[in-house]
């Protein structure tokens, strides 16, 4: 009976044949070589950076944090920025986040809204700020708007996946009762997404903390703007301290997103 | 909790209480999975609904509520044929339909107490919902259910932290809010062990007489079904082939309905339950 039965066996080839297998890898490797060997990598110039960072990094010790008035308001308006930007998104995300289920809005809203969600996800904070420092001007209402309306479109998101991925029996028996549209929401969507929903807001503040930092540099308000500054004034041991401002700015954040995340069930 | 309602005999012309009439369901993709179902009932009684996995069992007593639009037929609750209903009307006449399910359906992160007066949405408004502020009769006649499916004290327990059985006992409950005319109930024991499924079919049973409301209980286990039931309707690939007494429930019909097999032990078991039961 056994001798019937081969005793071989391999997994089917992930493109169909083993020659078009081998023939798909071979062209991976070839790529890799060619963009490597066109990237005009200089060894020259990358040693000359090397010895310049030594430099710079020289000029910051010892950070100075003589002027510390500039540096607390930069960091409380980075602070300010993230909380207003992440409660801003909470508010918006949650009826974009619902006209983005598949599973709740009617079909022409879902297109409409995973359409704005796409676009919206397209372009990265720093280039959405730049544009709204271009609209409102240098400083922290640039920095908000980016932050408010990049929360929106990720909180959104993550609701409306969150939304698309609950048990069905719960909504249905709900629907069953002869309850309205917001009461099932209320009802039977709200239970099964709250305590994910509120970890996931809980990091994207922690996320803001950080962006915060970034658009900053682009002219849009905080503690960024203020590190811009220094470094094109050369200031670098201002710059120091403005770094290790930023480094536990950050660490605080973190820390108090796992804190609070590691509470919520 | 007197709660029992009259209902006006079936008097010359007056409508049923339900009347299914040539009810059709195609999917998209094209399952037939009903062809022209029609049956009436006109007294508040069990009636157990029997058929392979597959038959349209679900899908009758979905099409019935609404929660699966039927292709075609008509669906009478009294007077109102529920098929015609725009949706304002449709949620109002869904207040009058209990439905109990397999997987209870719980909502796992409310109270018990909550999930018993969610039976109660289609009547109160959003904010008062929302806010949890039930009419005061409401309120009480949940803790009296509570009482009544066997869960007293546990008005504050997450439903996620009960048992199979008791799930099902507050699913009971919250079809029993509505104060329905009518009972769906699909596959009510299929999750739950032998006993703990006699116990449940016997609650909903009791429960339907009690308040003199009829039910229609999807059901794969013959045995369970005789004991329970008044009355059976079996479906074979989306027909209607058997309508009467659980008693004529013979191995002829059985096998018209589920094939051949051999029956004798599926009904003498189902006699001695009776005996035990
Ligand atoms: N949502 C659906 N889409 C397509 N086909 C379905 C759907 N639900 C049920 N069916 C099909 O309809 C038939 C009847 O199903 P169902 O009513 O669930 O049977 P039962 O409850 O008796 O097991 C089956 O062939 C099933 O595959
Ligand atoms: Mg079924």
């Amino acid at each position: 009976m056994s001798a019937a039965h081969p005793s071989a066996w391999r997994p089917p080839p992930f493109f169909g044949t083993r020659g078009r297998q081998n023939l798909v890898l071979l062209a991976a490797i070839a790529y890799l070589v060619w963009s490597v060997s066109t990237l005009d990598i200089d060894a020259k110039r990358a040693l000359a950076g090397f010895g310049r960072a030594a430099d710079l990094f020289i000029r910051m010790i010892p950070p100075d944090f003589g002027r510390w008035e500039l540096l607390l308001r930069g960091m409380t308006e980075s602070l300010q920025m993230a909380f207003a930007a992440t409660l801003a998104g909470v508010v918006l995300s949650i009826p974009l986040g619902i006209a983005a289920a598949k599973n709740l809005a009617p079909r022409p809203v879902y297109l409409a809204a995973r359409g704005l969600i796409v676009v919206g996800r397209t372009f990265h904070e720093v280039i959405i700020a730049i544009f709204f420092v271009k609209l409102f001007g240098f400083g922290p209402v640039a920095g908000l708007l980016t932050l408010a309306l990049s929360s929106t479109i990720f909180l959104a998101k993550m609701l409306a996946e969150d939304i698309e991925n609950v048990r069905v029996g719960p909504i249905e028996a709900v629907r069953a009762t002869g309850a309205g549209f917001l009461q099932v929401v209320v009802y039977s969507v709200v239970p099964q997404v709250l305590t994910r929903s509120v970890g996931t807001a809980i990091y994207r503040l922690d996320a803001n903390v950080r962006h915060s930092t970034v658009v900053g540099i682009v002219g849009a308000g905080g503690i960024g703007q203020t590190l811009s500054a220094s470094f094109s004034r050369y200031d670098y041991d201002f710059a120091a301290a403005i770094l290790l401002g930023i480094i536990a700015l950050v660490a605080l954040g973190e820390w108090f997103s796992d804190w609070v995340r590691r509470r919520l069930r | 909790m007197a709660l029992a309602r009259e209902h006006a005999p079936p008097a010359g012309g007056a409508r049923p209480l339900l009347a299914v009439e040539a009810l059709t369901k195609t999917y998209p993709g094209g399952a037939r999975a009903l062809d022209g179902v029609s049956f009436t009932v006109a007294r508040p009684e069990v009636i157990a609904v029997i058929g392979t996995s597959g038959a349209g069992k679900s899908t009758l007593i979905r099409c019935i509520n609404r929660l699966v639009e039927p292709t075609s037929g008509r669906v009478f609750l009294g007077e109102t044929d529920i098929v015609s209903l725009a949706p304002g009307e449709l949620r109002r006449a869904r207040r009058r339909i209990g439905m109990i399910f397999q997987e209870f359906n719980l909502v796992d992160r409310l109270t018990v107490m909550e999930n018993l007066l969610s039976g109660r949405l289609g009547s109160v408004g959003f904010f008062a919902s929302w806010l949890r502020r039930y009419p005061p009769r409401d309120v009480a006649n949940a803790f009296a259910m509570l009482e009544r499916v066997g869960l007293a004290g546990l008005h504050d327990s997450r439903a996620d932290a009960l048992s199979g059985g008791q799930r099902q006992r507050v699913g009971i409950g919250r079809a029993l809010m509505q104060n329905p005319d009518l009972l769906l109930v699909d596959e009510p024991t299929a999750s739950l062990d032998p006993k703990t499924a006699r116990q449940i079919m016997r609650l909903i049973g009791a429960l339907a007489q009690e308040r003199a409301t009829p039910a229609l209980v999807n059901i794969h286990d013959v045995a369970l079904a005789q004991g329970f039931a008044d009355r059976v309707i079996g479906l074979k690939a989306g027909a209607l082939v058997f309508d009467g007494p659980s008693a004529a429930l013979t191995p002829e019909v059985l096998t018209s309905i589920y094939g051949a097999e051999d029956w004798s032990r599926t009904i003498r078991k189902a006699d001695e339950d009776e005996a035990g039961a």
